[in-house]
Protein backbone atom coordinates (compact mmCIF):
# COMPACT_ATOMS: atom_id res chain seq x y z
CA UNK A 1 0.00 0.00 0.00
CA UNK A 2 2.95 2.53 1.41
CA UNK A 3 4.46 1.58 -2.51
CA UNK A 4 1.36 2.29 -4.56
CA UNK A 5 0.82 5.98 -2.81
CA UNK A 6 4.43 6.40 -3.21
CA UNK A 7 6.47 9.07 -1.10
CA UNK A 8 6.36 12.80 -0.66
CA UNK A 9 8.36 15.42 0.56
CA UNK A 10 6.42 17.19 3.19
CA UNK A 11 8.68 19.99 4.22
CA UNK A 12 12.26 21.21 3.35
CA UNK A 13 14.46 23.73 4.13
CA UNK A 14 17.57 25.46 2.97
CA UNK A 15 19.68 27.34 4.99
CA UNK A 16 21.31 30.92 3.22
CA UNK A 17 24.35 29.56 1.23
CA UNK A 18 27.44 31.75 1.98
CA UNK A 19 29.72 32.37 5.01
CA UNK A 20 28.32 31.51 8.31
CA UNK A 21 31.51 32.48 10.21
CA UNK A 22 29.61 32.09 13.39
CA UNK A 23 28.08 28.43 12.85
CA UNK A 24 29.60 25.33 13.06
CA UNK A 25 28.32 22.59 11.26
CA UNK A 26 25.82 21.51 13.75
CA UNK A 27 24.32 24.79 13.94
CA UNK A 28 23.60 24.98 9.85
CA UNK A 29 22.27 21.12 9.85
CA UNK A 30 19.80 21.89 12.99
CA UNK A 31 18.95 25.17 11.54
CA UNK A 32 18.14 23.06 8.32
CA UNK A 33 16.33 20.32 10.24
CA UNK A 34 14.26 22.41 12.31
CA UNK A 35 13.23 24.59 9.38
CA UNK A 36 12.11 21.60 7.27
CA UNK A 37 9.86 20.47 10.39
CA UNK A 38 8.34 23.82 10.27
CA UNK A 39 7.82 23.63 6.72
CA UNK A 40 6.12 20.40 6.91
CA UNK A 41 3.19 21.92 8.98
CA UNK A 42 4.57 21.41 12.17
CA UNK A 43 5.60 17.55 12.83
CA UNK A 44 8.52 17.43 15.35
CA UNK A 45 11.74 14.72 15.93
CA UNK A 46 8.58 12.47 17.68
CA UNK A 47 7.14 11.97 14.55
CA UNK A 48 10.56 10.67 12.68
CA UNK A 49 11.23 7.53 12.34
CA UNK A 50 14.42 7.19 10.51
CA UNK A 51 17.37 10.04 10.20
CA UNK A 52 20.07 9.97 7.33
CA UNK A 53 22.72 12.94 7.53
CA UNK A 54 25.64 13.24 5.76
CA UNK A 55 28.60 15.66 5.98
CA UNK A 56 31.46 15.08 3.69
CA UNK A 57 34.42 16.91 4.95
CA UNK A 58 33.97 18.04 8.72
CA UNK A 59 35.71 15.62 10.07
CA UNK A 60 33.74 14.49 13.26
CA UNK A 61 31.78 11.26 13.20
CA UNK A 62 28.54 10.95 13.66
CA UNK A 63 26.94 14.30 12.40
CA UNK A 64 23.47 13.07 12.62
CA UNK A 65 23.51 12.21 15.91
CA UNK A 66 25.04 15.32 16.82
CA UNK A 67 21.93 17.42 15.15
CA UNK A 68 19.96 15.11 17.57
CA UNK A 69 21.39 16.19 20.42
CA UNK A 70 20.55 19.29 19.90
CA UNK A 71 16.74 19.15 18.00
CA UNK A 72 15.43 15.72 19.70
CA UNK A 73 17.12 12.52 20.75
CA UNK A 74 14.31 10.45 20.45
CA UNK A 75 16.57 6.66 19.84
CA UNK A 76 15.52 6.39 15.76
CA UNK A 77 18.28 4.56 13.57
CA UNK A 78 20.86 7.47 11.90
CA UNK A 79 22.26 6.83 9.12
CA UNK A 80 25.33 8.86 8.43
CA UNK A 81 25.86 8.66 4.60
CA UNK A 82 29.21 10.04 2.74
CA UNK A 83 28.75 9.85 -1.42
CA UNK A 84 31.02 12.43 -2.05
CA UNK A 85 28.73 15.30 -4.22
CA UNK A 86 26.32 13.03 -4.15
CA UNK A 87 26.39 12.87 0.06
CA UNK A 88 22.94 14.79 0.31
CA UNK A 89 20.83 12.53 -2.52
CA UNK A 90 21.89 9.72 -1.01
CA UNK A 91 21.06 10.77 2.50
CA UNK A 92 17.40 11.40 0.85
CA UNK A 93 16.95 8.29 -0.63
CA UNK A 94 17.97 6.60 2.23
CA UNK A 95 15.01 8.09 4.07
CA UNK A 96 13.14 7.79 1.36
CA UNK A 97 13.74 3.83 1.20
CA UNK A 98 13.01 3.18 4.54
CA UNK A 99 9.69 4.42 3.81
CA UNK A 100 9.72 2.55 1.19
CA UNK A 101 10.11 -0.60 2.71
CA UNK A 102 7.43 0.31 5.50
CA UNK A 103 9.37 1.14 8.42
CA UNK A 104 7.83 4.32 9.31
CA UNK A 105 5.99 6.69 7.79
CA UNK A 106 8.00 9.46 7.81
CA UNK A 107 11.60 10.27 7.72
CA UNK A 108 13.91 13.03 7.70
CA UNK A 109 17.75 13.79 5.45
CA UNK A 110 19.63 16.76 6.35
CA UNK A 111 23.24 16.87 4.59
CA UNK A 112 25.66 20.32 6.15
CA UNK A 113 29.09 21.51 5.03
CA UNK A 114 31.37 24.24 6.09
CA UNK A 115 33.61 25.07 2.69
CA UNK A 116 33.69 28.54 3.11
CA UNK A 117 37.44 30.09 2.37
CA UNK A 118 37.90 25.94 1.60
CA UNK A 119 39.82 26.94 -2.04
CA UNK A 120 40.99 24.45 -4.45
CA UNK A 121 39.62 21.48 -3.63
CA UNK A 122 42.78 19.28 -5.08
CA UNK A 123 44.83 16.19 -3.97
CA UNK A 124 46.87 16.02 -1.37
CA UNK A 125 49.61 18.94 -1.04
CA UNK A 126 53.06 17.75 -2.79
CA UNK A 127 55.40 16.55 -0.45
CA UNK A 128 59.33 16.79 -0.73
CA UNK A 129 60.56 13.47 -2.86
CA UNK A 130 61.64 10.60 -0.20
CA UNK A 131 65.50 10.43 -0.21
CA UNK A 132 65.42 7.18 -1.28
CA UNK A 133 62.97 6.16 -3.84
CA UNK A 134 60.27 3.62 -3.03
CA UNK A 135 57.44 2.17 -5.12
CA UNK A 136 54.53 2.73 -3.72
CA UNK A 137 50.77 1.87 -3.65
CA UNK A 138 48.76 0.39 -5.97
CA UNK A 139 50.70 1.63 -9.21
CA UNK A 140 54.23 1.05 -7.48
CA UNK A 141 54.19 5.01 -7.55
CA UNK A 142 58.07 6.37 -6.12
CA UNK A 143 56.60 10.22 -6.15
CA UNK A 144 53.52 11.71 -5.98
CA UNK A 145 52.26 11.63 -9.06
CA UNK A 146 49.40 14.50 -8.94
CA UNK A 147 50.73 16.84 -11.51
CA UNK A 148 52.87 14.70 -13.15
CA UNK A 149 50.84 12.21 -14.08
CA UNK A 150 47.82 14.40 -14.89
CA UNK A 151 45.42 15.83 -12.18
CA UNK A 152 43.75 15.00 -9.03
CA UNK A 153 41.94 18.73 -9.63
CA UNK A 154 38.41 18.94 -9.49
CA UNK A 155 38.10 21.96 -11.98
CA UNK A 156 40.77 20.01 -14.16
CA UNK A 157 39.17 16.40 -14.10
CA UNK A 158 35.67 18.05 -15.24
CA UNK A 159 37.66 20.58 -17.17
CA UNK A 160 38.26 17.52 -19.38
CA UNK A 161 35.16 15.56 -19.19
CA UNK A 162 33.89 19.19 -21.32
CA UNK A 163 36.62 18.79 -23.46
CA UNK A 164 36.19 15.02 -24.29
CA UNK A 165 32.30 16.32 -25.38
CA UNK A 166 34.01 18.94 -27.02
CA UNK A 167 36.20 16.14 -28.95
CA UNK A 168 33.76 14.11 -29.30
CA UNK A 169 30.62 16.12 -30.85
CA UNK A 170 32.41 19.54 -31.75
CA UNK A 171 31.30 23.10 -30.80
CA UNK A 172 32.09 22.90 -27.26
CA UNK A 173 34.89 26.44 -26.89
CA UNK A 174 35.92 28.14 -24.22
CA UNK A 175 33.32 30.78 -24.92
CA UNK A 176 30.77 28.65 -25.29
CA UNK A 177 31.45 27.20 -21.68
CA UNK A 178 32.04 30.81 -20.45
CA UNK A 179 28.31 31.69 -21.47
CA UNK A 180 26.94 28.32 -19.51
CA UNK A 181 28.28 30.33 -16.39
CA UNK A 182 27.03 33.62 -17.73
CA UNK A 183 23.72 32.30 -17.37
CA UNK A 184 23.83 30.49 -14.05
CA UNK A 185 25.28 33.71 -12.35
CA UNK A 186 22.76 36.00 -14.22
CA UNK A 187 19.84 33.10 -13.07
CA UNK A 188 21.32 33.88 -9.30
CA UNK A 189 20.51 37.30 -9.18
CA UNK A 190 16.93 36.08 -8.37
CA UNK A 191 17.88 33.85 -5.35
CA UNK A 192 18.05 35.18 -2.36
CA UNK A 193 19.43 32.09 -0.48
CA UNK A 194 22.85 31.98 -3.46
CA UNK A 195 26.05 32.93 -2.00
CA UNK A 196 26.79 34.81 -5.10
CA UNK A 197 24.15 37.07 -7.09
CA UNK A 198 26.29 38.83 -9.55
CA UNK A 199 25.94 38.84 -12.74
CA UNK A 200 28.70 38.71 -15.00
CA UNK A 201 29.68 39.71 -18.58
CA UNK A 202 31.34 36.62 -20.85
CA UNK A 203 34.28 38.64 -21.31
CA UNK A 204 34.52 39.15 -17.37
CA UNK A 205 33.88 35.19 -17.04
CA UNK A 206 36.54 34.31 -19.65
CA UNK A 207 39.03 36.83 -18.17
CA UNK A 208 38.80 35.68 -14.55
CA UNK A 209 41.29 34.05 -12.68
CA UNK A 210 42.35 30.28 -14.96
CA UNK A 211 41.77 27.46 -13.38
CA UNK A 212 42.37 24.99 -15.22
CA UNK A 213 41.55 25.68 -19.01
CA UNK A 214 38.72 26.19 -19.73
CA UNK A 215 37.16 26.55 -16.49
CA UNK A 216 37.61 30.10 -15.22
CA UNK A 217 37.46 30.80 -11.10
CA UNK A 218 33.42 32.15 -12.33
CA UNK A 219 33.35 28.74 -13.66
CA UNK A 220 33.74 26.49 -10.92
CA UNK A 221 31.54 25.85 -8.07
CA UNK A 222 31.44 28.55 -5.65
CA UNK A 223 32.95 27.20 -2.01
CA UNK A 224 30.62 28.26 0.82
CA UNK A 225 29.03 27.06 4.03
CA UNK A 226 25.14 25.52 3.86
CA UNK A 227 22.96 23.26 4.72
CA UNK A 228 19.38 21.70 3.61
CA UNK A 229 17.13 19.21 5.21
CA UNK A 230 14.15 17.40 4.24
CA UNK A 231 11.12 15.56 5.71
CA UNK A 232 9.64 13.01 3.59
CA UNK A 233 6.23 10.67 4.38
CA UNK A 234 4.76 7.96 2.87
CA UNK A 235 1.60 8.62 0.95
CA UNK A 236 -0.95 6.78 3.33
CA UNK A 237 0.33 8.76 6.26
CA UNK A 238 0.13 11.94 4.15
CA UNK A 239 -3.63 11.68 3.62
CA UNK A 240 -4.21 11.35 7.46
CA UNK A 241 -2.53 15.11 7.59
CA UNK A 242 -3.75 18.14 6.98
CA UNK A 243 -5.41 19.42 3.71
CA UNK A 244 -2.55 22.61 3.61
CA UNK A 245 -0.05 19.62 4.16
CA UNK A 246 -1.32 17.61 1.12
CA UNK A 247 -1.85 20.42 -1.04
CA UNK A 248 1.99 21.80 -0.53
CA UNK A 249 3.33 18.55 -0.09
CA UNK A 250 5.47 17.50 -3.58
CA UNK A 251 5.01 13.71 -4.78
CA UNK A 252 8.86 11.94 -5.15
CA UNK A 253 7.93 10.74 -8.79
CA UNK A 254 11.40 9.13 -8.58
CA UNK A 255 14.41 8.41 -6.73
CA UNK A 256 17.55 6.69 -8.34
CA UNK A 257 20.93 6.59 -7.34
CA UNK A 258 23.32 4.29 -9.60
CA UNK A 259 27.25 4.18 -10.00
CA UNK A 260 29.19 3.93 -12.75
CA UNK A 261 29.21 0.66 -14.54
CA UNK A 262 32.51 -0.66 -15.49
CA UNK A 263 33.60 0.95 -19.20
CA UNK A 264 37.00 1.09 -21.04
CA UNK A 265 38.87 4.21 -19.89
CA UNK A 266 36.43 4.55 -16.68
CA UNK A 267 39.53 4.46 -14.31
CA UNK A 268 41.39 6.52 -16.22
CA UNK A 269 39.18 9.35 -16.60
CA UNK A 270 36.15 9.44 -14.49
CA UNK A 271 33.10 8.47 -16.83
CA UNK A 272 30.25 10.86 -15.63
CA UNK A 273 28.50 10.16 -18.50
CA UNK A 274 27.50 6.90 -18.31
CA UNK A 275 26.24 6.72 -14.82
CA UNK A 276 23.97 9.85 -15.10
CA UNK A 277 22.66 8.63 -18.57
CA UNK A 278 21.30 5.46 -16.65
CA UNK A 279 20.05 7.51 -13.50
CA UNK A 280 18.06 9.25 -16.11
CA UNK A 281 16.56 6.68 -18.10
CA UNK A 282 15.04 4.63 -14.73
CA UNK A 283 14.27 8.00 -13.03
CA UNK A 284 12.16 8.66 -16.59
CA UNK A 285 10.84 5.15 -16.46
CA UNK A 286 9.68 5.33 -12.38
CA UNK A 287 7.92 8.88 -12.67
CA UNK A 288 6.56 7.97 -16.42
CA UNK A 289 7.59 11.39 -17.57
CA UNK A 290 9.93 12.40 -20.47
CA UNK A 291 12.53 15.02 -20.43
CA UNK A 292 10.01 16.62 -22.76
CA UNK A 293 7.28 17.10 -19.46
CA UNK A 294 10.61 18.52 -17.63
CA UNK A 295 9.27 22.75 -16.48
CA UNK A 296 12.67 22.82 -14.68
CA UNK A 297 15.94 21.05 -13.76
CA UNK A 298 18.38 21.32 -11.34
CA UNK A 299 21.55 19.52 -12.79
CA UNK A 300 25.26 18.95 -11.59
CA UNK A 301 27.23 22.12 -12.60
CA UNK A 302 29.95 22.27 -10.47
CA UNK A 303 32.13 23.70 -13.30
CA UNK A 304 30.47 25.08 -16.38
CA UNK A 305 32.23 22.28 -18.03
CA UNK A 306 29.95 19.53 -16.69
CA UNK A 307 26.33 21.60 -17.21
CA UNK A 308 27.28 20.96 -21.10
CA UNK A 309 27.69 17.27 -20.97
CA UNK A 310 24.68 16.62 -18.50
CA UNK A 311 22.49 18.42 -20.93
CA UNK A 312 22.90 15.43 -23.19
CA UNK A 313 23.38 12.69 -20.00
CA UNK A 314 19.86 13.40 -18.91
CA UNK A 315 18.95 13.45 -22.27
CA UNK A 316 17.17 17.19 -22.32
CA UNK A 317 18.66 17.38 -25.91
CA UNK A 318 19.33 14.52 -28.69
CA UNK A 319 22.42 12.63 -28.24
CA UNK A 320 25.48 15.13 -29.44
CA UNK A 321 23.28 17.83 -29.35
CA UNK A 322 24.03 19.51 -25.97
CA UNK A 323 26.12 22.52 -27.64
CA UNK A 324 22.90 23.16 -29.78
CA UNK A 325 20.71 22.63 -27.27
CA UNK A 326 22.56 25.42 -24.99
CA UNK A 327 22.51 28.16 -28.50
CA UNK A 328 18.64 27.55 -28.35
CA UNK A 329 18.32 29.10 -25.51
CA UNK A 330 16.50 26.31 -24.29
CA UNK A 331 18.69 26.09 -20.81
CA UNK A 332 17.79 29.84 -19.70
CA UNK A 333 15.04 30.77 -17.29
CA UNK A 334 12.71 31.98 -20.46
CA UNK A 335 13.40 29.03 -22.02
CA UNK A 336 11.80 25.21 -22.82
CA UNK A 337 14.04 23.39 -19.70
CA UNK A 338 15.01 25.96 -17.38
CA UNK A 339 18.27 24.60 -15.88
CA UNK A 340 19.69 25.56 -12.73
CA UNK A 341 17.27 28.75 -12.10
CA UNK A 342 18.96 28.78 -8.57
CA UNK A 343 21.72 29.91 -9.99
CA UNK A 344 23.47 26.51 -9.96
CA UNK A 345 26.58 25.32 -8.02
CA UNK A 346 28.88 27.78 -10.03
CA UNK A 347 26.49 30.68 -7.99
CA UNK A 348 24.20 29.58 -5.32
CA UNK A 349 26.73 27.86 -4.26
CA UNK A 350 28.17 23.98 -3.28
CA UNK A 351 28.51 23.22 0.53
CA UNK A 352 29.09 19.14 -0.55
CA UNK A 353 26.64 17.19 1.45
CA UNK A 354 23.87 20.06 1.18
CA UNK A 355 23.78 20.02 -2.34
CA UNK A 356 21.66 17.17 -3.51
CA UNK A 357 19.19 18.43 -0.83
CA UNK A 358 19.45 22.14 -2.01
CA UNK A 359 18.94 21.00 -5.79
CA UNK A 360 15.52 19.45 -4.30
CA UNK A 361 14.68 22.64 -2.16
CA UNK A 362 14.46 24.76 -5.46
CA UNK A 363 12.72 22.33 -7.62
CA UNK A 364 9.65 22.05 -4.96
CA UNK A 365 9.93 26.10 -4.49
CA UNK A 366 8.91 26.12 -8.18
CA UNK A 367 6.59 23.15 -7.68
CA UNK A 368 4.63 24.84 -5.15
CA UNK A 369 4.46 28.03 -6.38
CA UNK A 370 6.41 29.59 -3.88
CA UNK A 371 9.35 30.80 -5.92
CA UNK A 372 8.90 34.52 -5.26
CA UNK A 373 10.83 36.34 -8.48
CA UNK A 374 12.12 33.84 -9.90
CA UNK A 375 8.95 31.37 -9.99
CA UNK A 376 9.15 29.48 -13.53
CA UNK A 377 5.31 29.65 -13.91
CA UNK A 378 3.18 26.80 -13.80
CA UNK A 379 5.59 24.32 -13.36
CA UNK A 380 4.51 21.10 -12.56
CA UNK A 381 7.36 18.50 -12.68
CA UNK A 382 10.95 19.18 -12.27
CA UNK A 383 14.33 17.27 -12.02
CA UNK A 384 16.90 17.39 -9.62
CA UNK A 385 20.45 15.63 -10.30
CA UNK A 386 23.87 15.32 -8.51
CA UNK A 387 26.80 13.86 -8.90
CA UNK A 388 29.84 12.62 -6.61
CA UNK A 389 33.42 11.72 -8.50
CA UNK A 390 34.03 8.15 -7.60
CA UNK A 391 31.16 8.06 -8.75
CA UNK A 392 27.51 7.86 -7.44
CA UNK A 393 25.19 9.93 -9.51
CA UNK A 394 21.42 10.92 -7.73
CA UNK A 395 18.22 11.72 -10.07
CA UNK A 396 15.25 12.71 -8.67
CA UNK A 397 12.07 13.92 -10.17
CA UNK A 398 9.18 15.66 -8.75
CA UNK A 399 5.61 16.40 -9.15
CA UNK A 400 3.36 18.89 -7.77
CA UNK A 401 0.54 17.24 -6.14
CA UNK A 402 -2.71 17.13 -7.62
CA UNK A 403 -4.89 18.58 -5.21
CA UNK B 1 76.50 5.82 -12.82
CA UNK B 2 72.96 4.64 -10.97
CA UNK B 3 70.89 2.89 -11.83
CA UNK B 4 66.98 4.05 -12.53
CA UNK B 5 63.96 3.79 -11.75
CA UNK B 6 59.89 4.82 -12.72
CA UNK B 7 57.78 6.61 -11.46
CA UNK B 8 55.02 4.06 -11.54
CA UNK B 9 55.66 0.33 -12.11
CA UNK B 10 53.75 0.75 -15.37
CA UNK B 11 56.92 2.55 -16.84
CA UNK B 12 58.92 0.08 -18.50
CA UNK B 13 62.84 1.66 -18.97
CA UNK B 14 64.62 -1.30 -20.30
CA UNK B 15 64.85 -1.24 -23.59
CA UNK B 16 62.64 1.80 -25.79
CA UNK B 17 60.95 3.09 -22.93
CA UNK B 18 56.76 1.89 -22.88
CA UNK B 19 54.02 1.54 -21.00
CA UNK B 20 52.27 -1.69 -20.11
CA UNK B 21 48.99 -2.55 -18.64
CA UNK B 22 47.85 -5.31 -16.83
CA UNK B 23 45.27 -7.43 -19.19
CA UNK B 24 42.32 -9.01 -18.37
CA UNK B 25 43.22 -12.36 -19.70
CA UNK B 26 39.48 -13.09 -19.63
CA UNK B 27 38.19 -10.06 -21.13
CA UNK B 28 40.93 -7.59 -22.14
CA UNK B 29 40.07 -5.11 -20.11
CA UNK B 30 43.32 -3.03 -19.52
CA UNK B 31 44.49 -1.63 -16.06
CA UNK B 32 47.28 0.78 -15.04
CA UNK B 33 46.90 -0.33 -10.82
CA UNK B 34 47.32 -3.55 -8.86
CA UNK B 35 44.34 -6.02 -9.56
CA UNK B 36 42.03 -8.05 -7.25
CA UNK B 37 40.09 -9.08 -10.15
CA UNK B 38 38.44 -7.81 -13.32
CA UNK B 39 36.20 -4.59 -13.00
CA UNK B 40 34.29 -5.91 -16.04
CA UNK B 41 30.67 -7.28 -14.23
CA UNK B 42 30.83 -9.85 -17.30
CA UNK B 43 33.96 -11.31 -16.66
CA UNK B 44 35.33 -10.93 -13.31
CA UNK B 45 38.42 -13.10 -14.55
CA UNK B 46 41.61 -12.78 -11.87
CA UNK B 47 43.89 -13.50 -14.39
CA UNK B 48 46.03 -10.26 -15.61
CA UNK B 49 49.11 -10.18 -18.41
CA UNK B 50 51.56 -7.54 -18.71
CA UNK B 51 50.97 -5.95 -22.39
CA UNK B 52 53.03 -2.91 -23.80
CA UNK B 53 50.99 0.24 -25.16
CA UNK B 54 51.52 1.66 -28.34
CA UNK B 55 54.44 4.38 -27.45
CA UNK B 56 52.03 6.94 -29.55
CA UNK B 57 48.67 8.00 -29.64
CA UNK B 58 46.37 11.20 -29.58
CA UNK B 59 44.84 13.63 -26.90
CA UNK B 60 40.95 12.89 -26.33
CA UNK B 61 40.51 15.36 -23.60
CA UNK B 62 43.16 18.06 -21.58
CA UNK B 63 43.24 20.88 -19.83
CA UNK B 64 45.67 23.15 -18.67
CA UNK B 65 45.98 23.27 -14.67
CA UNK B 66 46.58 26.74 -13.30
CA UNK B 67 46.03 25.66 -9.72
CA UNK B 68 46.72 22.76 -8.08
CA UNK B 69 47.70 21.75 -4.31
CA UNK B 70 50.78 23.34 -2.74
CA UNK B 71 54.21 22.19 -4.01
CA UNK B 72 52.75 21.43 -7.46
CA UNK B 73 54.61 23.53 -10.38
CA UNK B 74 51.92 25.19 -12.66
CA UNK B 75 50.76 25.80 -15.58
CA UNK B 76 50.91 21.97 -16.95
CA UNK B 77 48.81 20.38 -19.34
CA UNK B 78 46.61 17.42 -18.06
CA UNK B 79 45.48 15.08 -20.75
CA UNK B 80 43.93 11.55 -21.56
CA UNK B 81 45.99 10.08 -24.52
CA UNK B 82 44.31 7.44 -26.24
CA UNK B 83 46.69 4.88 -27.74
CA UNK B 84 45.48 2.61 -30.17
CA UNK B 85 41.89 1.78 -28.10
CA UNK B 86 43.94 2.31 -24.69
CA UNK B 87 43.03 5.03 -23.00
CA UNK B 88 46.26 6.41 -21.00
CA UNK B 89 46.17 9.37 -18.20
CA UNK B 90 49.28 11.59 -18.89
CA UNK B 91 50.65 14.95 -19.09
CA UNK B 92 51.33 16.72 -22.27
CA UNK B 93 55.45 17.58 -21.81
CA UNK B 94 57.48 19.29 -24.11
CA UNK B 95 54.96 21.85 -25.09
CA UNK B 96 54.00 25.50 -24.54
CA UNK B 97 51.30 24.93 -21.64
CA UNK B 98 48.43 27.23 -23.52
CA UNK B 99 45.21 26.65 -25.88
CA UNK B 100 47.08 28.25 -28.88
CA UNK B 101 49.45 24.80 -28.40
CA UNK B 102 47.46 22.21 -27.49
CA UNK B 103 44.70 20.82 -29.32
CA UNK B 104 42.09 17.83 -29.16
CA UNK B 105 43.24 14.88 -31.73
CA UNK B 106 46.75 16.03 -31.46
CA UNK B 107 49.34 13.25 -32.51
CA UNK B 108 51.64 12.69 -29.50
CA UNK B 109 54.41 10.31 -28.42
CA UNK B 110 55.23 9.02 -25.16
CA UNK B 111 58.60 10.80 -23.60
CA UNK B 112 61.04 10.34 -20.82
CA UNK B 113 62.62 12.92 -18.15
CA UNK B 114 64.51 12.96 -15.19
CA UNK B 115 62.72 13.61 -11.72
CA UNK B 116 65.63 13.92 -9.25
CA UNK B 117 67.70 11.62 -7.82
CA UNK B 118 68.09 9.89 -4.68
CA UNK B 119 70.56 9.25 -1.39
CA UNK B 120 71.87 5.82 -3.20
CA UNK B 121 72.78 7.51 -6.63
CA UNK B 122 69.27 6.19 -8.27
CA UNK B 123 67.11 8.44 -10.98
CA UNK B 124 63.54 8.70 -11.05
CA UNK B 125 62.29 8.98 -14.02
CA UNK B 126 58.72 10.48 -15.32
CA UNK B 127 57.18 10.58 -18.45
CA UNK B 128 54.37 12.33 -20.50
CA UNK B 129 52.94 12.58 -24.16
CA UNK B 130 55.15 15.42 -26.46
CA UNK B 131 53.59 16.32 -29.66
CA UNK B 132 54.90 14.89 -32.53
CA UNK B 133 55.91 17.48 -34.65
Amino acid sequence: MAKRDGVWILGIHMTKFGKHPDKDIVDLGAEAVLGALADAGGVRMRDMGVLAAGNLLGGGLGIGQQIQKQVGQTGIPVYNVANACATGATALRTAVMAVKAGECDMGLAVGVEKLAGAGLLAGKDRKADADTWTPQGRFGAVASVDGRIGTETMPGVFAQVGMEYGHRYGGATFELFARIAEKNHAHSTLNPLAAYQKRFTVEEIMNDVMIAYPNTRSMCSANCDGAAAAVVVSGEKLRTLSADQQRRAVKIAASVLTTDPWEEACQILPNVNTLTRNAATQAYEAAGVGPEDLDLVELHDCFATAELVHYDNLMLCKEGGAVDFFESGASWRDGSTPVNVSGGLESKGHPIAATGIANIWEVCHHLRGEAGDRQIPDAKVGLAHVIGLGSACGVHILEKAAV
Amino acid sequence: MGSSVPIVDYLVLDGDPHLEANECTGCGARYFDRRNACANPDCSGAGFRRVPLPTSGEVRAFTIVSHAAPGIPVPFVAAVVDCDGTSVRANVINVEPDPAHVSLGMKVRLATYPLGTDRAGTEAVGFGFEPIS
